[in-house]
């Protein structure tokens, strides 16, 4: 799952220079974004494109990285076998969905290495969605319903961005992640269809994650740094708002089937709009959470430091063990 | 036609269960996130194997029993796994004390259980004993890739660093004895094997003791002595971390009795 986060600047995003006068090269890049067309990564490309992308792309692995931890809270405590064989195999996929993204941001020429250090020194940002913690079992069927189905919104347009490797990475993302919507959702049904305290649980977890789940489409367009580059470069193809109406239009019916009420007494169907109306989104709070005040930045990060940390030696292993068995293949050789 | 025991589907369910807990702990915990979905893999395939046993052990008994009573609602003491499989994923501590996990104690661990799997599902896929048969043959291939990554990441550590190989002994020190266990048939194995269905894991010991003998000697570890007390678990009685990967595990599902997920 992932992100709303490419709109929020991080350390590397906030000086991207755009050199005045049109080179051959930049004519022919302009032309195939103008026709709809892909770049690969062995085309010319303007620095400021390069640098946007790998900056959204890893924020985009970091978050699917990042994401299995507050899931991964509840693998140990999963109340029957094949939810707890469904959740490893969910989480095991988000940190797959880490490793393509990577690897699609390292045709862009930055290493995984490089990436992973912007995470864990906290200068490469992830989605804020991932920094509330997971208090009940029914977090994990929300969380599919809700997030990975609000992942889907922000994700399905960029199947179609300008990047190659992104575009084709965000194709097989887009289908594991409606799969996992699909088993997040069909586990609150059977919750729901269960006893009082399981139904309570559903409406606790919706309870906390709605609003969250709205703020994930980023800040509204009025307010929002870098949409009409990224609208311009076909790497963001619809505006925060109008998938943040996408997402609450289609979920609105989603939670009535459910037998859920979404927490929000403002949302309701405007007849002359064609959409549901919805309330204020708490800004402050999410700008609270995005600069790393919100209940788990902390305990997130920290985590993924420490298993990075505890896990050099083994990496060091690897390394010492393939050099000692080049050098012994060498010798033979010799 | 011979069919095996329940007791002893349980046993082969209750390895499988335990030894999948405690892989899965590694979920987002890895040393590199190639591992974290590696051993994500080990634990699912673990945890398909008990379901299947399970849901065969709960068939055979009737009265509505179900694949998550018997997981969900048996006490450590009904639990028949190797003592093996329910240590924690670090050195020796007691069972209320905690350490950050290690991987070379997961590794070490998971080498030495299936490269006894190996043997035994090979052993059970010939059991006339069909059902059981055909839960070997699947689990077969699983363990085959557990051995192979679990061998492959020991070599990599004995012939690594310094670190590596000086962790790599110290969990084989700490969790070699309790393969002792494996050679003494329980109560429950005598009366699988007199049904015909089962395997007698006395027969296996050279065959496994070759696998460990070859990896070792890649990986230029030392095999340690061992001697005194042999573990008990699949007798039911277990170390100090059983009951609390338990408490853990079937927490919730004992708190909502009846409940469906
Ligand atoms: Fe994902
Ligand atoms: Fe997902």
């Amino acid at each position: 799952m992932y992100t709303q986060a490419m709109d929020i600047p991080d350390e590397s995003g906030k000086k991207l220079a755009v050199v005045a006068g049109q080179s051959e090269q930049e004519a022919a890049f302009e032309a195939r974004i103008d026709a709809d067309g892909r770049i690969e990564p062995q085309d010319w490309m303007p620095d400021a494109y390069r640098k946007t992308l790998v900056r959204q792309i890893s924020q985009h692995a970091h978050s699917e990285v990042v994401g299995m931890l507050p899931e991964g809270n509840w693998i140990s405590r999963a109340p029957s076998l094949k939810r707890k064989a469904i959740l490893i195999a969910k989480v095991q996929d988000e940190g797959g969905h880490g490793l393509y993204l990577y690897s699609a941001a390292e045709t862009l020429g930055t290493s995984r290495d490089e990436m992973i250090d912007g995470l864990l020194s906290g200068r490469a940002k992830y989605s804020s969605i991932f920094n509330y913690p997971t208090l009940n079992w029914a977090d994990v069927g929300v969380i599919g319903w809700l997030v990975d189905g609000a992942a889907i919104m922000n994700q399905i347009p960029l199947c179609r961005c300008s990047y190659g490797p992104y575009s084709r990475a965000m194709i097989r993302v887009c289908k594991e992640e409606s799969f996992h919507q699909r088993q997040g959702y069909e586990a609150l049904l059977v919750m729901m269809k269960g006893t009082e305290a399981q139904r309570e649980m559903v409406q606790d977890a919706v309870n906390r994650y709605w609003w969250k789940c709205l703020a994930m489409f980023g800040p509204p367009d009025a307010d929002s740094a870098h949409s009409a580059q990224g609208m311009r470069w076909g790497i963001k193809r619809i505006s925060n708002d109008d998938l943040r109406q996408k997402f609450i239009d289609a979920t609105v019916p989603q939670a009535k089937v459910l037998g859920v009420t979404l927490p929000d007494p403002d949302l309701k169907w405007n007849e002359a709009r064609g959409h549901y109306d919805y309330g204020q989104i708490d800004w402050q709070e999410f700008w609270n959470t995005v600069e790393g005040n919100g209940p788990c930045n902390k305990e997130r990060l920290a985590t993924r430091v420490k298993a990075h940390k505890d896990g050099q030696w083994v990496r060091d292993a690897a390394m010492a063990h393939a050099r000692k068995q080049q050098e012994r293949a060498q010798k033979e050789a010799a | 036609m011979s069919k095996a025991p329940v007791e002893y589907l349980l046993h082969l369910a209750d390895n499988a269960v335990v030894l999948g807990q405690r892989d899965a702990e590694w979920c987002g915990h890895g040393p590199i996130l190639e591992e974290d979905l590696a051993l994500a893999n080990v634990s699912l395939d673990l945890i398909g194997q008990a379901r299947l046993l399970y849901q065969l052990a709960a068939a055979r008994m009737g009265n509505g029993a179900t694949e998550d009573a018997l997981a969900y609602f048996r006490d450590d003491k009904d639990f028949l796994n190797y003592t093996l499989v329910e240590l924690p994923n670090h050195g020796a501590l007691v069972g209320y004390a905690a350490a950050d996990r290690d991987y070379a104690t997961t590794i070490v661990r998971n080498f030495l259980y299936s490269a006894l799997m190996v043997l035994v599902w090979d052993a059970l896929q010939k059991s006339p004993d069909s059902d059981l048969a055909a839960i070997a043959a699947k689990s077969l291939k699983e363990a085959r890739y557990h051995l192979h990554h679990a061998a492959d990441w020991l070599v990599k550590f004995g012939d690594g660093t310094e670190e590596s190989h000086a962790r790599a002994q110290a969990a084989l020190d700490h969790l070699f004895r309790y393969t002792e266990e494996f050679w003494t048939p329980s109560a429950v194995e005598d009366a699988a094997i007199a049904s015909g269905a089962a395997v007698d894991v006395r027969t296996l010991r050279a065959a496994w003791d070759a696998i460990v003998a070859d990896t070792l000697a890649e990986a230029t570890l030392k095999r340690p002595e061992v001697r005194g007390y042999i573990p008990e678990g699949k007798h039911g009685r277990h170390s100090e971390h059983l009951s609390y990967l338990l408490g853990e595990m079937q927490g919730l599902a004992r708190a909502h009795p009846g409940a469906t997920w």
